[in-house]
């Protein structure tokens, strides 16, 4: 048990240096960043925001992972598929109309409605994937790239706004709790998940077909089944995300909701320590990544730099991150290390 | 550094987290000899082949090559290609989805005004295919070819590449005596042009028939270096074992008492069969059998197994186990029916390389058991031990992944995974590939026990000296058809040979 822990402890060795080395620069950088200050009993900060504005990129890492697992592909329709979600939850609740300021359905038939596309879009992927073998990015293409159009022929190509105050709490806070909502869905959604995976056997069992999906059938795993669940349950998480996005906004804008998310998420997995090989993954590794981007993200928007000029200095944040992930830096690590304690134990011999 | 000699190697210290993989380990290999490189799983042969190699690196310790000045240290296997090192490791990793001769040609493909000339490379290819005898489609994926072909092919590629000297890390576990024969000849006619050859396997009589040297190694450290004529047999096992051992003493088969009648019958097959690899057969296996497949290499054994097994879906005929009718749409069907299947392919079917040890014994029963009912961590600990133990399975512990142990001691681990799993009805295809001498036997002593308690075993091997040690009955295949079955009595060495090569067709 004792080793077990440490070898976790050693995975995410990196992944959390690199979210506290991006925290270092934002305290140098804004010596405010870790203020907290509380206005109509909520707490507000750049740390809040960055937990809060972290939350929808958690949902769609935590589904990303097990997709990369499972498939050793990533599923790039999460963001369009999240839009699709939402333009659904939000036409279902305003009845089609353009604007409304109260609920032509039920809000929770708006939820399951969104979270039953995220589904469906999940399973058509899952079923390209896992059934017809179709290479992950090229299936989930269709989507990545359909999505958006089918969200626009449901709203009519216009926004749908709901001005329903009970709308935004899910994005917002409900009144009376501190933290703003999405925090909350992001940490039930994680604990899930985990419960999902560790306490049966799927963890297991989604491991062994990323890693070897042959040798998994002969011991008796559905490898086919296993990889569509997994882009069912990646759907599903879209759904989730989109209906964050969505009630943040109290509108759905099918053109903007969830853009470029797909590739922060995969960042994500792979800033968490996650080979996108598939195979051995951690889903808390994941959730770092996930903050450690918002952290980033939320940076430098704090430094004011404009949006459009965010995506270069990502870029460059990224690729020291994932250097200093790789194998090989890796490799040069160990050897490193290993010469320093062959000389040590040189100077004990002698 | 003496003229006859190619390579030493002097005090070589390698060590991986928890084990000492070589420790100050002497090598010397000389111009045409061909040198057995011996010891049991996990001894460190295949860590001394990787870091003379560059696979891997060494920590301490010297080697040096004839006609180069200074120590050398290879970084990569091309480093050490271009100093005139061939090698063919132990596990094949050649590109599955590249064609024949593309694997045999890959990073030196013959070329004409820059772009691939892919004429001369099929040319080429199909030529020094011929050499080994093996006529196959060269344009075909390499995919399409059992691990045998793969085996010769990975051969072929490494002696193709002029070298002095050439390493062969047990090329001959799936090979049929057949190709051994084949292969031998080749190593002779290069020993003959003065290439050292060094040579790693478990069959002692390969050793005595081809082998000039043998160099000892056991945990890591080297026993010493014989002349083949100074070191019988018996003494050989002694060395390797670190005591006194009789691999050969006869092991008891022990005589269940289960009749053949209808009442011990656990799988009929009736007409069974799958287009494209085994023709339709009637089989019955009974209870408390060994039951071996023979034939000649692409005959039909391992596709027969997998037909039943459900690995291939069958799609002609019926299969009843224990008088029911089975659908096995998957494996997991005939699992549930209590089959198990250890396959042939150790690295593309068996284990699952970066998941533990634990992990990869407990699998198949979990599977059987089902997503919802997850073993505990105690209880997949206990299962882990207990095998570990039965099976002498050589590892720092439960929770290393299982890509590190050593190609024996991998085997062993999925052999545990199916015993685990109890099965009434156990399809073994190659089981004991790569397994040393000491634990074979034991191996072979457990198949026996398990169908002196009732378990219905069908075994392959290309091995037909095992085969005769354990089986009760062979079924003996000629392209990928069953053509006759022998009984107990007409098990010989011989009256196998004659019957697979087609003397005898008793339909
Ligand atoms: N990458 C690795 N990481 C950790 N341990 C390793 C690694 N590779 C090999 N070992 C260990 O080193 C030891 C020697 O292994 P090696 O593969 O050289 O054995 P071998 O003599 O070739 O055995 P076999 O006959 O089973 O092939 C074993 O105990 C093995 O577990
Ligand atoms: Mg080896």
């Amino acid at each position: 048990m004792n080793k077990l822990i440490k070898l976790t402890k050693y995975r995410l060795f990196l992944p959390i240096t690199c979210l506290l080395l991006v925290l270092l620069i934002n305290v140098i950088k804004t010596p405010t960043f870790f203020n907290i200050t509380i206005n109509n009993g909520v707490l507000y900060g750049y740390i809040i925001d960055v937990i809060n504005r972290g939350s929808e990129l958690v949902v769609f890492a935590v589904g990303m992972t097990i997709v990369v697992a499972a498939s050793a592909g990533t599923d790039i329709s999460v963001g369009a598929v999240s839009a699709l979600a939402g333009a659904v939850c939000c036409y279902v609740l305003s009845g089609g109309e353009q604007s409304t300021d109260f609920y032509h359905a039920p809000y929770i038939v708006g939820v399951l409605a969104a979270i039953l596309t995220g589904m469906v879009c999940g399973a058509w992927n899952g079923f390209l994937v896992a059934k017809l073998k179709i290479q992950p990015m090229v299936a989930t293409l269709i989507l990545f790239t359909a999505g958006r159009g089918m969200a626009q022929l449901i709203t009519d190509g216009q926004m749908i706004y709901l001005r329903v105050e009970h709308f935004k709490m899910l994005g917002a806070s409900i009144p009376g709790v501190p933290l703003p909502t999405p925090v909350f869905v992001a940490i039930i959604v994680v604990i899930i998940t985990m419960l999902l995976l560790k306490k049966t056997a799927l963890g297991l069992y989604i491991e062994s077909v990323g890693v070897n999906a042959k040798a998994a059938r002969l011991l008796g795993l559905n490898s086919t089944m296993i990889q569509f669940l997994t882009y069912t349950f990646c759907g599903i998480m879209s759904g989730i995300a989109g209906l964050i996005i969505t009630s943040r906004v109290y509108s759905i804008d099918a053109n903007n909701a969830g853009l470029n998310l797909e590739l922060d998420a995969i960042l994500a997995v792979a800033l968490g320590g996650n080979s996108l090989g598939g195979g051995k993954f951690s889903l808390i590794g994941s959730v770092i990544g996930a903050y450690t981007i918002q952290a980033l993200t939320t940076t430098l928007y704090a430094m004011s730099i404009s949006a459009d000029q965010i995506p270069v200095y990502k870029a460059i944040v990224v690729v020291i991150i994932v250097t200093l992930q790789s194998p090989e830096f890796a490799r040069m690590r160990k050897n490193i290390t290993a010469k320093f304690s062959n000389k040590q134990n040189m100077k004990e011999a002698a | 550094m003496d003229n006859s000699v190619v390579l030493t190697m002097r005090n070589i210290n390698k060590n991986f987290p928890g084990v000492t993989a070589l420790a100050d380990v002497d090598f010397t290999l000389r111009f045409g000899e061909i040198h057995a490189l011996m010891g049991e799983n996990g001894a460190g042969k295949s860590t001394l082949i990787k870091v003379l190699t560059g696979v891997e690196e060494f920590e301490t310790g010297e080697i040096r090559m004839q006609g180069i000045e200074h120590p050398i240290v290879n970084k990569s296997p091309q480093m050490a290609q271009e100093i005139g090192i061939s090698t063919v490791y132990q596990e094949v990793n050649l590109c599955p989805n590249l064609s024949v001769a593309e694997n045999l040609y890959v990073g030196r493909e013959p070329k004409k005004a820059g772009i691939i000339d892919w004429k001369t490379m099929n040319k080429k290819s199909r030529k020094i295919l011929e050499k080994l005898n093996i006529n196959i489609d060269v344009t075909r994926s390499l995919d399409h070819y059992s691990i045998a072909i793969q085996q010769m092919i990975a051969i072929a590629r490494a002696v193709d590449m002029s070298a002095r000297v050439l390493i062969l890390d047990e090329p001959t576990s799936s090979l049929d005596e057949h190709e051994v024969e084949k292969l031998f000849d080749l190593m002779r006619q290069l020993k003959k042009n003065g290439v050292g050859i060094i040579f790693v396997t478990h069959y002692l009589e390969q050793v005595y028939e081809v082998c000039d040297r043998i160099t000892v190694l056991r945990n890591g450290a080297l026993v010493g270096e014989y002349e083949v004529e100074m070191l019988p047999r018996v003494q050989l096992v002694a060395k390797m074992m670190g005591k006194d051992f009789d691999d050969l003493a006869a092991i008891k088969k022990e005589d269940s008492s289960v009749q053949k009648d209808k009442k011990g019958v656990i799988i009929e097959a009736k007409d069974l069969g799958h287009t494209g690899t085994i023709k339709p057969f009637d089989l019955l296996l009974h209870r408390g059998k060994v039951v071996g497949l023979t034939g000649l290499l692409g005959s039909g054994r391992s596709e027969l197994a997998r037909v039943i097994y459900g690995a291939d879906k069958a799609d002609h005929g019926e299969l009843h186990v224990k008088g029911n009718k089975l659908l096995v749409g998957a494996p997991i069907d005939a699992m549930k029916a209590g089959m198990g299947y250890l396959p042939e392919n150790r690295k593309e079917e068996g284990i699952i390389a970066d998941l533990s040890v634990r992990e990869n014994i407990i699998l198949a029963l979990q599977a059987k058991r089902g997503m919802f009912k997850l073993l505990g961590k105690k209880e997949q600990e206990d299962f882990a031990e207990k095998y570990i133990d039965l099976l002498q399975i050589k590892t720092s512990g439960t929770s290393i992944p299982v890509k590190q142990l050593s190609g024996g001691n991998q085997q062993k681990v999925i052999l545990a995974r199916w015993l685990l799993t109890e099965p009434e009805f156990l399809i073994l295809d190659e089981p004991t590939r790569g397994i040393d001498i000491g634990t074979k036997t034991e191996i072979q002593k457990l198949v026996l026990k398990l169908a002196g308690r009732g378990m219905s075993v069908m075994f392959i091997s290309s091995e037909i000296e095992e085969m005769i040690r354990t089986c009760s009955r062979m079924i003996v295949l000629r392209d990928g058809k069953k053509i006759g079955e022998l009984e107990e009595n007409e098990l010989s060495q011989s009256g196998i040979m004659k019957a697979i090569a087609g003397g005898t067709e008793n339909e």
